[in-house]
Order: C-alpha cells, then structure tokens, then sequence
C-alpha cells in the first residue's frame, strides 16, 4: 500500500509550508517528519523519509541527514506508549536512576528495548527542562513529573487501560 | 521582596488568555512603541542595559543596532525557545503561564526591527506549549495587534511556531537558524553574524524568550527607569529556575540585588537545602557553567558576600568565581558525589554534541568513558590528569560555545574537587558501593 497523509493532515503540511516565504518550503521538513511519525507507526521508516522527501520536492538524502540528527524521531519501531525519562544531573540527584531501574525491572526491558507485546519503549533521555519537577519523563505531548515507583506503577496501569479501552 | 516585572501577574487568574492578560495592563507596550520611531525603541533597549537571558549575557540593544538594513532584503527576528541547557526550565514557565506576555514583545521587537515574519523556535519536547503559543497568537491576530496594518500603523507581522526535535545544539543561535532552514544544526562558522546573514541569507536577530519578554517591561516603564532596578551592568530582573537537593524547586524572578545565601536559604525563594542536609556545592548559572563549592559560592574569594548578578557570580573569574549564565541554579547537598554528577554532565554533552568539530565530537566522548571509568573504581591516578588536557583542548578551539561548555563543567570539578576523583581511585571498591560525599566542602549551616 502506497503511504499517504491523510486529507487532513496534507492540509496541515500547506499551512505549515506557507509559513515561509517562497521558495523556503524546506524549512517545514521537521514538522512534516513530526506529522510523519505520528502518522506511520511511531517511527520514520526509510519509505516514510522518502514520501516526505516527495512531498517537499527535496532530495531524500535531505530528508535522511535531518531526521537521523534529531533525538526525537525513531529511527526503529518503538512500543505503543514510549516512556522517555531523563537522567541527566538534576534529574539524577534526585534520584532518576532508581526511577529509571524500577521500569527496567517492572517491564523487564532494558533502555532502548521495546515489552514483547509491544507496548512499551524505555528510552533514557537527556534534559527535558523538567529540573524543578524532578524525576521526569515524556510520554507522547505530555511531562509526567515527579516520579516516583508508585507513580510509575499507576501511568503503566493508565497505559493498559487506554489501549484496552481502544481495542 | 523584590520588584517583579515578568511574574507580577502569574497569579492572576485566566493571565494565559488575552482578555485577562489585557485588562491587566497587557498590550499597552505595542500601543506605546508604536507612537515612537523604531530607533527610538533600540534607544530605550540601549538605556536600559538588558543583558541577553539565554546564557551569554550580551547587550541586547547593541546586537540590535548591529542589525543591517540593506535595501529590499527582508529581516527576521528569531526567538529562541529552544530551551535545553540542563537546569534551565524559566523560558518553559514563561510560555506555559504568560504566553501574551512573550507575544507582545515579539510584537514590539517585530516593529523596533522590521520583520514581517517572526518566528518562535521552540524545542520539541515543548509540544503542548506550541498549542498554549498558537493559542495566543490565535487571540492577538482577532483583536488586531497582529496581522496586515496593525492598530492602522501601517506595519504588518505574523508569528509563526516552529518545533525543534531534540537537539541541545539548536540552541546556539546559528544552529536554531540551519535548523528552522530545515537542516542538521550544525553551527555556522562566524563571521559572519546572523544580524548581516542569518536566516535564508537574511539580516537576523535571535534572542532568547525571556530577553523578548523584558521588552515590555521596557517600553513600559522606560529603558532608563528599568536600569534603576539591579546594580552595575545587572539591570533589570532576572528569572532563577532552581532546582537539585533544595526544598522549593522553582522559578524565581530576582532583582539581582540579593546574596546567593539569601537565595538558597531564605523562604521567600529555595527556603534551604532539602531533608535538612548540608550545601556542598552549586552550579549557578546552568550546566555549563562552573561549579563552585559551597564556601566559594557563598563568598568570594576575596571574602564579600557573593550576590545573584552578572558580576558578582563570575567575581575570581574560573579559579574562584563561575558564571550567571542562564539562571539555571543547582544545588548539590552533602551526599552528591562530584565525579557522578560530573559524568553525568559530561554523557549530556557528548550526547549533544554536534559532531562537526573533532575536539568536541571526540573530546566528550573520552571525557565520558574516563569519568565513568573513574566513578566506577576503574580509574587512575593518572586519567585525572588527562581529563584535565583533554577539556584544556577542547576549550576555544571548536566552531561554537558548545565545547566550551562540555569543558568548563570538567574543569571546574578538578579543580574544585580534586581529592574527591583522587579517593575514587584510590578506594575504587566503595567508589563502585556508595556515593561520595565530602563533608569538609560542606558549610556549616547558614541562616539568611
């Protein structure tokens, strides 16, 4: 199947492109790959990059040297619920290593690792301007703040519900 | 309690949203800037000695003068929201609780400027503060102050949101700029500078959200009564974002009059250190700046108080003193170990690094697997001595300030700390079991 924004969404990349002046339509590159990787699965297959290099009428290679520079696309399949839990230093004194330690052996995954049901991704993250709140993690748009095991026990939980909810 | 310029109204309920943000005096500087000419309002920039928020503290109305204005060129003006340096999180609150505040000085900076399209580059992990931004642009657009012919001036401007994706780097304002082009951000050798080709070849100005912030206050109250608030060259307020082993985490907006004691242990703002431990060091201005242990953080070298300014924060320059940076303040207690947080700093940089210059690319990376080494009782005596060459190479001989910054937090920790990596070495089974913590660098407990 040939990958295709949907109506919506190719509507959101011409406002996107218009933000610029003319000629300068490379610079949407990066929200379009952030649509991009909401749309197809989480991650930037190399057939999305180049569906997006199509789209803005630029070299795939253009495309590649972007989305592999960024921390924030994937450049392989993550779970469906990626926890992103920073670790550096003020994150670290206030103890994100336990935090990080207690999801490693709650789900039995390692950083970077995916659960095999394929619901959850551990990726540790550097500063997330999050200091004040800490331990912290991203999950999709959202902080969750000041972490604690019991905090991390109920998001896992929350994140089972919903997407048994979706089933 | 000190004058509040930037927060006086965070409290105020509904201050996100223009109607509130409005009747609280909000929007009166667009009206009044656009009664003057725009180098009127560079002038009052000037006079107010505003000093850039981001991190290096340049004069913001003399990069604004340095701005070329060729004939039939467009310029931009950039705001820097790509807030990434570790214990910086001010420009985030800023944007979350007082969007307008933010618009309506990119709205008088847009005028004082000339440009016609602003963007506000926010980095992309800020993503519900896009739609917070987008909403309040939304707002200003419906009741005129942005849009074609604005208050019937004449003058047209839009502002537009643009995500970054996770990259440290794009703070540096030449890789924001490659970055917006749709590039790596790969910072730009200069010169030359982004006022005489910046975006698209353009004349450019990139600050950071809160200097943009401050222009309101400006124009407001006058660039001279502005420079009343402060002392010397640290006019004006300045917005702390505190954090680490302190009992109020937070974002306080200081008039940089007041001691670093008063700061940690007063109520008013981190009300002391946490679990009632003792101070044992501090990193003052954001990750990059040097750390200072706690008898050298509280006073000078030279033994005066040392205060929450530009000057006073860097008195003894880096043997003694450290930096005001970006306001990012954190504060170590007794139990943090130096080499940890060392090489917790030094795993951020290499991760941030942008790969363009050998020192840095490298350099980090070998300061990483050294201090881990260390922390982890596989050092020796003799790595200590060469993490201090390998950051005295990589300092000032990289295309930006990023190595510099990857440098100075190593540095610093040797030089303030060394017997601390010594004892890692020297004990390497308890390195490996326990954290650290040098009781003789903590101060006796101090009451402001």
């Amino acid at each position: 199947m040939a990958l295709q924004f949907t109506d919506k969404k190719q509507e959101e990349i011409k406002v996107i492109i218009d933000r610029f002046p003319e000629g300068k339509h490379k610079s949407a590159l990066i929200p379009v790959l952030h649509l991009a990787q909401e749309e197809f699965g989480g991650w930037l297959d190399v057939p999305v990059m180049d569906y997006v290099a199509e789209i803005l009428n630029i070299e795939p290679i253009e495309v590649y040297e972007v989305a592999t520079f960024y921390s924030m696309f994937n450049m392989k399949p993550v779970g469906k619920y990626l926890f992103e839990v920073c670790q550096t230093g003020p994150c670290m004194v206030n103890g994100s290593d336990e935090i990080i330690d207690y999801i490693k052996t709650k789900l039995g995954i390692k950083a970077g690792e995916t659960t095999i049901d394929g619901m959850f991704t551990l990726k540790t993250v550097e500063c997330l301007g999050a200091c004040g709140y800490a331990p912290m993690m991203q999950l999709g748009k959202v902080y969750k703040e000041h972490l604690t095991p019991q905090k991390v026990d109920e998001i896992i939980e929350q994140c089972r519900m919903i997407s048994a909810a979706n089933n | 309690m000190g004058q509040k310029l930037l927060l006086a109204n965070d409290h105020i309920e509904g201050i996100r949203f223009f109607d509130a943000y409005r009747k609280n005096g909000g929007y009166t500087a667009v009206e009044k800037a656009f009664k003057m000419t725009q180098s009127d309002i560079v002038d009052e920039v000037k006079k107010s000695g505003l000093r850039g928020r981001g991190g290096a503290g340049f004069p913001t109305g003399l990069k604004w003068s340095f701005l070329a204005k060729p004939d039939g060129v467009s310029r931009y003006l950039v705001c820097n929201a790509d807030e990434s340096e570790p214990g910086t999180f001010k420009d985030r609150y800023l944007m979350e609780f007082l969007p307008h505040l933010l618009i309506e000085g990119l709205i008088v900076s847009s005028f004082a400027l000339g440009s016609k399209r602003t963007y506000i580059y926010i980095r992309g992990e800020y993503a519900w503060i896009v739609d917070i931004l987008e909403y309040a642009i939304a707002e200003a657009n419906q009741q005129g102050f942005l849009g074609t012919n604005i208050l019937g001036t004449g003058f047209d401007c839009q502002i537009y949101v643009q995500r970054g994706a996770g990259a440290y780097i794009c703070g540096e304002e030449t890789a924001l700029i490659e970055s917006l082009e749709g590039k790596r951000g790969n910072p730009r050798i200069k010169p030359p500078f982004p006022a005489v080709k910046g975006l698209w070849d353009c004349p450019t100005v990139v600050n950071n959200v809160e200097t943009l912030a401050a222009i309101v206050p400006i124009i407001n109250m006058g660039g001279g009564e502005y420079a009343k608030i402060g002392i010397g060259k640290s006019t004006g307020t300045k917005l702390i974002s505190a954090c680490g082993n302190i009992n109020k985490p937070g974002i306080y907006e200081i008039d940089m009059t007041i001691s670093v004691e008063e700061f940690i242990y007063s109520d008013e703002y981190c009300g002391g250190i946490a679990n009632g431990k003792k101070l044992k060091a501090c990193i003052p201005g954001g990750s990059s700046v040097p750390v200072l242990p706690a008898n050298l953080l509280l006073r000078t070298a030279s033994g005066e108080p040392r205060m929450m300014n530009y000057e006073s924060l860097a008195d003894g320059g880096f043997a003694s003193g450290s930096m005001m940076g970006s306001g990012g303040f954190i504060v170590l207690d007794e139990d943090q170990c130096i080499v940890r947080n060392t090489m917790s700093l030094a795993r951020f940089y290499h991760h941030e690094s942008c790969g363009q210059c050998s020192p840095c690319r490298e350099g980090t990376g070998w300061m990483k697997r050294i201090l881990h080494n260390i922390e982890y009782g596989l050092g020796k005596m003799s790595d200590i001595d060469l993490l201090w060459d390998i950051q005295r190479k990589i300092e000032g001989n990289t295309i930006c300030p990023l190595g510099d910054a990857a440098a100075w937090p190593v540095a610093a920790a040797i030089r303030h700390f060394r017997d601390e990596f010594e004892w890692h070495v020297l004990n390497p089974g308890e390195a490996q079991i326990r954290n650290y913590g040098l009781a003789n660098y903590a101060e006796a407990l101090v009451t402001a």
